[in-house]
């Protein structure tokens, strides 16, 4: 009992004026932070392919396998911080089971298996058919087994089966489109239908989540197609690196807008609300927003990407730029999470008063563990990328 | 029907059917019975153990402590707030004692000045009133308005 108590002085230094008891300790840490920046990763990596093969901007055709592969990566493990944040992360299949409609979390389960299954995989499954009926004539032994299997026993190579690969996967998606859309917008869903939050309750919240998602998601695959091309010895295809860097300009702009928008209606409107987000922002927030996510992950990046769609120096230049402006959109988007999850924990619904949030290193919500569904996806993609590697295949969809 | 579909659409029946079969075993038993929830979750909470068992149950034998409380402004306090959950207590008195909270910073979780705090409650600065000794030094826990000293 002592110790309870202890404990209960160390979490009551951390509390400036006044807050409710259950407010103290706050629930959701850098593990749920994570979870909608995965998520993000995936629909933005997505769309990209999706500009690729729907809205035919051939020149990205060397990164839509990549960016497909990326976003299977980082699907793959985008519950993990939600399951791993259950105290009983064994129970996690219950709310599939018993799912009810007043319950966003349950429908979420839903829309995920949607995205994996009928989206994502089909398309992959579909872009890489052909190739994998070759692949599994060629190779032998353990590989040569699971292209086997991966070909579902349909190895027709007729051109009219092709045709129809290609009629399905354009097909898919022009479906994954709205299903990208619906399975971020719907993170972003989660918090601002929350109405007692004025920080997370906005309208606009699926809209903010849907842009910066395509902004995280598009960085990513920039960082990882200039990574494996450097790895690969290969050198970068200068068209494809720029016009994805000005798809991630243009994005980025709507972005900031957005964003902007929605803090002016919130200065303008001032609801009784304002005073204590104020605070909050000048605050314990000040670092993570006005530093990390708008100066060095938006401002920066905008005015130097901005710059390239004036004046175009020499393509070493450029990669840097390219390469620095994608790692900082991503630090950003990261702490645009950060701000919008943990600070909204952060201050009482009082209005009065503000907890803290310490980071720890280790325990199940710490640091290095949660680190780890972060570097996972990218042994994943590695293990794709050996697997279905995009510089070897011979089917090339036709952009209808 | 392209030979693709002709694989892919069985396979999904498979995913659909074996989703609805492991469903079937997996919802508990009496899930829905009374509304959307577990229906015996109910009798398995009530037969759980009580930790704090209320003032009540500790009249039986400090009904002068109880008594002598009322008469002084602690008495809106219940003795749990103070000595922790007290059923493992009532079950062995003679071998498990009640905590006995003896720190200022105890005190001070009611007491300690906090401008967000109801005057109602009278608060004292902890780094000022008497910091040399414990509060119930002088204080008399269950007659806060009795000085020992
Ligand atoms: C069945 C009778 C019984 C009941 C009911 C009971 N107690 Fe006690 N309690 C005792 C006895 C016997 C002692 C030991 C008295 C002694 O050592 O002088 C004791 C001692 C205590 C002590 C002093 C412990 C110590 O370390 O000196 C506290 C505090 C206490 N009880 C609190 C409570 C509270 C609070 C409740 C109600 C939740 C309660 N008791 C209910 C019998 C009871
Ligand atoms: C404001 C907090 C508080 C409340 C409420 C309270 N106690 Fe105490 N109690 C104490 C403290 C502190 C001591 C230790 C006193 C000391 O050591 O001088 C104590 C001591 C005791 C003791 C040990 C004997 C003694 O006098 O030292 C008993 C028995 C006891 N309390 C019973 C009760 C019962 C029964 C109630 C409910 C009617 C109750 N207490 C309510 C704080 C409280
Ligand atoms: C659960 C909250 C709580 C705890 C713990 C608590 N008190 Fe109190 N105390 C009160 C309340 C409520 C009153 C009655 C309102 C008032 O007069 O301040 C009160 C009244 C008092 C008073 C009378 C103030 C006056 O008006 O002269 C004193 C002295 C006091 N407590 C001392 C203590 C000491 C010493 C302790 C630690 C053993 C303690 N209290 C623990 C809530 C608490
Ligand atoms: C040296 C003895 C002594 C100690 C130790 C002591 N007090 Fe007091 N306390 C007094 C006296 C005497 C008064 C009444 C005179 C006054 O208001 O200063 C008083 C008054 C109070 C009051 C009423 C204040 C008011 O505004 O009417 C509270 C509440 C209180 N004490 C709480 C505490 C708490 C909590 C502690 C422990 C952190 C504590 N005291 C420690 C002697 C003490």
């Amino acid at each position: 009992m002592e110790q309870n108590f202890q404990h209960l002085y160390d979490m009551l230094s951390q509390v400036q004026g006044f807050i409710y008891p259950n407010e103290l300790d706050l629930q959701w840490g850098l593990l749920i932070v994570l979870y909608p920046y995965i998520t993000g990763l995936v629909a933005g990596a997505f769309i990209l392919a999706s500009l690729e093969r729907v809205f035919n901007v051939k020149v990205l055709g060397p990164t839509y396998q990549l960016a497909l592969l990326t976003a299977l990566a980082f699907l793959l493990v985008a519950t993990m911080p939600l399951v791993s944040h259950l105290g009983h992360p064994e129970r996690f299949y219950e709310i599939l089971m018993t799912p009810h409609s007043t319950s966003a979390m349950a429908i979420f389960g839903f829309v995920y298996l949607w995205y994996l299954m009928v989206v994502l995989l089909l398309e992959i499954w579909f872009d890489y058919r052909q190739d994998i009926v070759i692949w599994s004539k060629e190779t032998k032994g353990f590989k040569g087994r699971i292209y086997k299997i991966l070909t579902l026993g349909v190895t027709d190579l007729s051109p009219s089966t092709i045709k129809w690969d290609d009629k399905i996967g354009y097909f898919i998606t022009v479906v994954g489109i709205p299903s990208a859309f619906m399975l971020h917008g719907y993170v972003g869903f989660i918090f601002g239908s929350i109405k007692a939050n004025p920080w997370w309750s906005t309208v606009l919240m699926p809209v903010i989540f849907l842009f910066s998602a395509m902004v995280s998601g598009i960085a990513l695959v920039l960082f990882i197609y200039m990574a494996v091309s450097f790895f690969r010895k290969q050198k970068i295809d200068m068209p494809a690196l720029d016009s994805i860097a000005k798809f991630l300009f243009y994005i980025l702009v709507i972005d900031f807008t957005m964003e902007g928008l929605d803090q002016i209606h919130r200065i303008y409107e001032a609801e009784e609300s304002f005073e204590i987000l104020f605070l909050l922002v000048h605050g314990p927030l000040f670092l993570t927003l006005f530093v990390f996510q708008i100066f060095l992950g938006t401002v920066v990046p905008l005015i130097s990407l901005g710059t390239l769609q004036l004046y175009k120096p020499s393509e070493k230049i450029r990669k840097i730029i390219y390469l620095s402006c994608s790692l900082l959109v991503l630090f950003g988007i990261f702490f645009m999470r950060w701000n919008v999850v943990i600070g909204g924990q952060l201050f009482s619904k009082s209005f009065y008063g503000f907890t803290g949030y310490k980071l720890h290193l280790l325990g199940s919500e710490g640091f290095l563990f949660s680190i780890i569904w972060v570097i996972i996806p990218f042994f994943i993609l590695a293990f794709l990328l050996w697997l279905l590697p995009p510089w070897k295949k011979v089917g090339q969809h036709e952009n209808n | 029907m392209p030979p693709q579909l002709k694989r892919l659409i069985p396979l999904f029946a498979i995913f659909i059917f074996l989703f609805l079969a492991a469903r079937s075993f997996l919802v508990p038993k009496s899930f829905g019975e009374q509304g959307h929830y577990r229906f015996n979750s109910i009798a398995e909470n009530k037969e759980k153990a009580m930790i704090y068992a209320g003032k009540e149950a500790c009249d039986d034998c400090h009904s002068d402590r109880i008594q002598e409380m009322e008469t002084d402004l602690h008495k809106g306090i219940s003795c749990e707030t103070c000595h922790g959950p007290g059923s493992a207590h009532i079950a062995n008195p003679d071998s498990i004692k009640p905590m006995i909270p003896k720190g200022r910073d105890f005190c001070g979780m009611c007491h300690s000045l906090n401008p967000s705090r109801s005057k109602l409650v009278h608060q004292v600065d902890l780094k000022e009133h008497n910091v040399t000794e414990n509060c119930i030094e002088c204080h008399n826990p269950h007659l806060p308005c009795q000085m020992k000293k």
